[in-house]
């Protein structure tokens, strides 16, 4: 048969084979992931379930850093291990069996203990977007996250223990455009209406529209004119209370039509008004965490080394300053409401124009300061996209994991205010950094061999830690027996738990979409509890 | 490797030194029953039978996972075969694989990569399957993305329940149901204890009603673009046949996909309305749901620790819902979801549907749909009168709708029904036919003595 059908647009492999996650992160987040590269150290089951979720959605490259031997052990709790690995080094046979999954993935490993590398050619570590480790020993945590505090890597620092799992992420300044809100706040503009918002409200006159317009008007036009008429009486006041908003309430009710017998009409638009009016009654204002990041250092003193995000938010500073008389640049985006075609898309157009020239205006800024610094250029796409969510920027300042390990720190504090609440979460944070500090004097895990006898020699580790912070002894030892019963077994699924956490944080640092966790995250699969801590 | 040392004593002992510290030593949390040993590995490996419902994204991390733990007799479940866009999640699969039989693709590779391992594929819808299947196995563990399937396959566990003489519940009859579920970065997991905890039809309102258009607005006022995709799938398709009257729309063909994305794209211009994109039409199409890989690890990670529980009595199970997001951070809740003392499915009592006296048989299938108690699809309804079978209304066999119609609109009274009458209702939503009794609101002059 014929077939009806015109050219098919053309849809690549990769865009059906990414689609799924395509309408999570788009194709510019797509493309930032292609263009990582994410450095694991150690490829035990942890470090592999990582790179699971990191490879099938594509990143564009992924380093193995592993000295060791494939032992039986690591084939019982590691699925990217086969039978015949035992022997062979274990970042050559993961990333031959990670590869697998995603053709378009290139894999690359090294085979020195990373303190040989960090002593021997600290500068492998600059070219990666993430490094990841897992199962490393104390004085490597150490020194490995001052060197990528340095050289500002992200880092993420892992552990899977027992029942527990744990990941710390490292990053100094992580800016953040597209968050992604649950709810968007609407940015409606009814109280400072712009000329073209203002033409067309004033243009509609709601009480001479027959019944059937009457049923289309949008509630944007219901909710104007309705605090129009509240402000005659009122001093051209806003709307700011409760009480006030109720007024406002009982004359959109007044608003809707009645029948021949004085019965309210039901009318779909103005049902949508009554709910919509609280949200839509919020006054537009610059909200004080922009401000503060506008007014930041980095955003008022840029340099040639100032990255986008802060020329960006410098120029941003200077619209609000001027033509944005003090407000953000309009979002541009109307919710869907009851209406005509006609009125919505004409609305929808009222404020895509003004939005779009809003943004010409911070996009020429942007353009001057990238030629009085000299610096790379920055696109209008990346500038529209900034303005659209200029409402919703964030940024994560991070702090780095060797602030844990020093005394009298607010850290410190931090940690002691937890315990004492008491907050068992806090507790295995404790215990997980027992756990290195004992294998690092005794070279094994605690109770890798028996349980009972490492009991004590925990708890001196314990007792060492909880005197750092200026925290008392733990009341009963139950916690620290249990990590003994755990001998530093890694349980598959609580590694792949994290492995999945992880990779999803990897990739929200990657493509700057999603907040990560601020900065650790703690589970307990025996209790199936979480929590994440702020260092 | 020679099967005769994978076979041995001393290697399995190497290979699964991981799990046997948790399962052979005591720890201060463990679960008061609990008494560590190596038998409990035994068990797991030789005698603990499970059925992973669904091999898709949660379905392969879990067939994976539990293969992991020790678990070996593993059967799983599906109908579907794997296609291009399965790819970014279901690692089991390559591109090689697509066209073929999931549950099959997935146990070969699992059974290849653990040796030991001796999971079976089923290729075939779980309702193809009968109560002597299901009867088999100590945990299911369901990793779908149907709704209607998870409640079917949740009526299968419910109807598998026995009870004794004094109607205490015969603990043997219970099989553990572990349920996991994701969308985007969301997820949740959950632990079911047929006849004990809350149940998936306990639970109905969890899930969010699908999000539908207005035929009026998609008809007459368009605003959105998913409205003029809307308008081609359901009116302009059926108008102009373009494959003929007897090719129904199918969003996996990649020229009806193309059709409809080129009239919708008419439809937007005609009226100024930006943005429909094919990707946009086949979403809407399809109603596909964003999935990623890291979610489905993590829920299936999660699933799979809470059947490693179950198993092994190791510690307590989680109470008794998981609720998971990583769209911001990364945020878990876990709570008690009650059981509904009369529920559908889990309460071993007769469901009462209040109702007027005067109803029309419309006004209880109504109900039955809309009330989410129930929230049956296509309900079909009959009755038991002076012992003998009566079809009230049956709506997926043509004929019978045909001749039942006609019911909807007449009085229950009319049609033999009576305050106290049990009425059979069968629906895809569950395996087995539910009974509810009728009970004419309070106002009513009751007539006991018929």
């Amino acid at each position: 048969m014929a077939s009806p059908s015109p050219k098919s647009p053309e849809q690549s492999e990769k865009t059906k084979q990414y689609d799924r996650q395509l309408r999570l992160w788009g194709d510019h987040g797509q493309l930032a992931l292609e263009n990582g590269h994410i450095c694991l150290i150690n490829a035990n089951a942890l470090g592999t379930e990582i790179l699971k979720s990191i490879v099938l959605p594509g990143v564009g490259a992924v380093t193995i850093v592993d000295d060791n031997i494939v032992t039986d052990e690591d084939i019982g709790s590691n699925f990217f291990l086969e039978h015949s690995s035992k022997g062979l080094n274990r970042a050559e046979e993961t990333i031959r069996l990670l590869l697998e999954l995603n053709d378009a993935v290139r894999g690359h490993t090294v085979h020195d203990p990373p303190d040989q590398i960090l002593q021997e050619n600290p500068d492998f570590f600059k070219t990666f977007s993430v490094v990841i480790a897992t199962h490393l020993s104390e004085k490597t945590i150490k020194d490995l996250s001052q060197h990528l505090w340095d050289i500002n890597i992200p880092f993420i620092l892992c552990k899977s223990v027992g029942f527990l799992g744990l990941f710390r992420i490292q990053v100094k300044e992580h800016p953040i455009i597209e968050t992604h809100p649950e709810n968007e706040q609407v940015d409606l503009r009814l109280d400072i209406p712009f000329p073209a918002l203002s033409e067309y409200l004033n243009n509609i006159d709601i009480n001479t529209l027959d019944l059937k317009d009457h049923g289309q008007i949008p509630w944007i036009v219901i909710i104007y004119k309705a605090i129009e008429k509240w402000q005659l009486s009122n001093h051209n006041r806003w709307p700011m209370s409760r009480k006030e908003k109720n007024d406002v309430k009982d004359i959109i009710q007044s608003f809707i039509r009645k029948d021949e017998n004085e019965i309210p009409i039901n009318e779909e638009n103005f049902e949508e008004a009554l709910r919509a009016v609280n949200t839509a009654m919020v006054p537009t204002f610059l909200p004080v965490k922009i401000q503060e990041l506008l007014y930041s250092n980095s955003a008022t003193h840029l340099t040639k080394d100032s990255c986008p995000f802060w020329i960006m938010c410098s120029a941003l500073r200077t619209f609000i300053e001027a033509e944005g008389k003090g407000k953000l640049p309009l979002r541009g985006v109307l919710p869907d409401m009851t209406t005509t075609t006609d009125h919505y898309v004409k609305l929808q157009n009222i404020y895509r124009t003004q939005a779009a020239l809003e943004a010409e205006i911070v996009y020429r800024k942007v353009q001057s300061i990238v030629s009085q610094l000299q610096c790379d250029t920055i696109s209008e796409a990346d500038v529209k996209l900034f303005c659209r969510h200029s409402h919703d920027l964030h940024l994560i300042k991070g702090s780095s994991i060797c602030l844990e390990y020093q005394l009298g720190t607010p850290t410190a504090s931090y940690i002691a205010r937890h315990l004492e609440e008491p907050d068992v979460m806090m507790v295995h944070y404790i215990l997980l950094r027992a756990a290195d500090m004992f294998r690092s004097e005794h070279c094994r895990a605690p109770g890798e061999w028996e349980p009972e006898g490492d009991i004590s020699k925990l708890k001196t580790c314990v007792s060492k830690i909880l005197s750092d912070v200026s925290s008392s002894p733990f009341p009963k030892d139950d916690h620290i027996h249990e990590m003994c019963r755990y001998g530093g077994a890694e349980i598959h699924s609580i590694s792949a738990f994290i492995g999945g956490c992880v990779a999803h944080e990897a990739i929200k640092i990657i493509t700057k979409q999603y907040k990560p966790v601020n900065n650790t995250f703690i589970y307990d699969g025996a209790s199936t509890n979480t929590a994440t801590f702020t260092f | 490797m020679a099967t005769g040392e994978i076979q041995s004593q001393e290697y399995q002992q190497r290979r699964w030194l991981n799990i046997r510290k948790v399962l052979e030593r005591s720890g201060p949390f463990c679960h008061p029953d609990f008494e560590p040993s190596a038998e409990i590995l035994d068990f797991l490996m030789n005698s603990c039978k499970i059925l992973i419902v669904g091999a898709g994204g949660l379905g392969c991390e879990l067939l994976k996972d539990l293969a992991l733990m020790g678990f070996k007799k593993i059967h799983i479940i599906d109908m579907d075969t794997i296609e291009l866009s399965n790819l970014n999640r279901q690692f089991l699969f390559r591109k090689t694989d697509i066209g073929l039989s999931k549950a099959k693709c997935a146990v070969e590779f699992v059974n290849k990569r653990i040796p030991g391992c001796e999971a079976i594929a089923h290729h075939c819808a779980i309702q193809d399957m009968d109560d002597g299947f299901y009867r088999q196995f100590h945990i299911v563990v369901c990793g779908l993305d149907s709704i209607i399937a998870r409640r079917w396959l949740n009526g299968m566990l419910m109807s598998l329940l026995q009870y004794n003489d004094d109607r205490s519940l015969d603990q043997s009859s219970v099989i553990p149901l572990v349920d996991g579920g994701t969308e985007g970065f969301k997820g949740n997991a959950r632990v079911i204890l047929p006849g004990m905890s809350a149940c998936i039809e306990c639970t109905l309102d969890f899930y969010p009603p699908q999000k539908t258009f207005p035929l009026c607005t998609i008809a007459n006022t368009p605003r959105l673009p998913e409205h003029c995709v809307e308008y081609v799938k359901v009116i302009q398709w059926a108008k102009e046949n373009p494959w003929g009257e007897s090719t129904v729309l199918d969003g996996d063909n990649p020229q009806h996909v193309a059709w409809v994305y080129e009239k919708a794209q008419e439809r937007a211009m005609k009226h100024g309305i930006a943005n429909v994109t094919y990707r946009l039409t086949q979403g809407v199409l399809k109603n596909i749901i964003p999935a990623v890989a890291s979610t489905n690890a993590a829920i299936a990670a999660a699933c799979a620790t809470e059947v490693f529980k179950l198993a092994s009595s190791c510690c307590a199970n989680m109470n008794n819902y998981m609720v998971f997001n990583m769209a911001e951070g990364v945020y878990t809740y876990t709570f008690n979801a009650e059981k509904r003392p009369d529920c559908v499915a889990c309460s071993n009592t007769t469901r009462v549907m209040e109702i007027e006296a005067n109803a029309t048989l419309q006004t209880i299938y109504d109900k039955l749909c809309d009330d989410v108690a129930f929230a049956m699809k296509r309900p079909g309804i009959t009755t038991v009168i002076n012992g003998r079978n009566k079809t009230l209304y049956i709506s997926s066999i043509k004929s019978i709708e045909e001749k039942t119609r006609d019911n909807l609109k007449k009085r229950i009274t009319e049609i033999g029904l009576y305050n106290g009458a049990e009425i059979l209702v069968a629906d895809v939503t569950t395996p087995s036919t539910v009974t509810i009794k009728l009970k004419f609101s309070e106002n009513y002059d009751v007539d006991m003595s018929r």
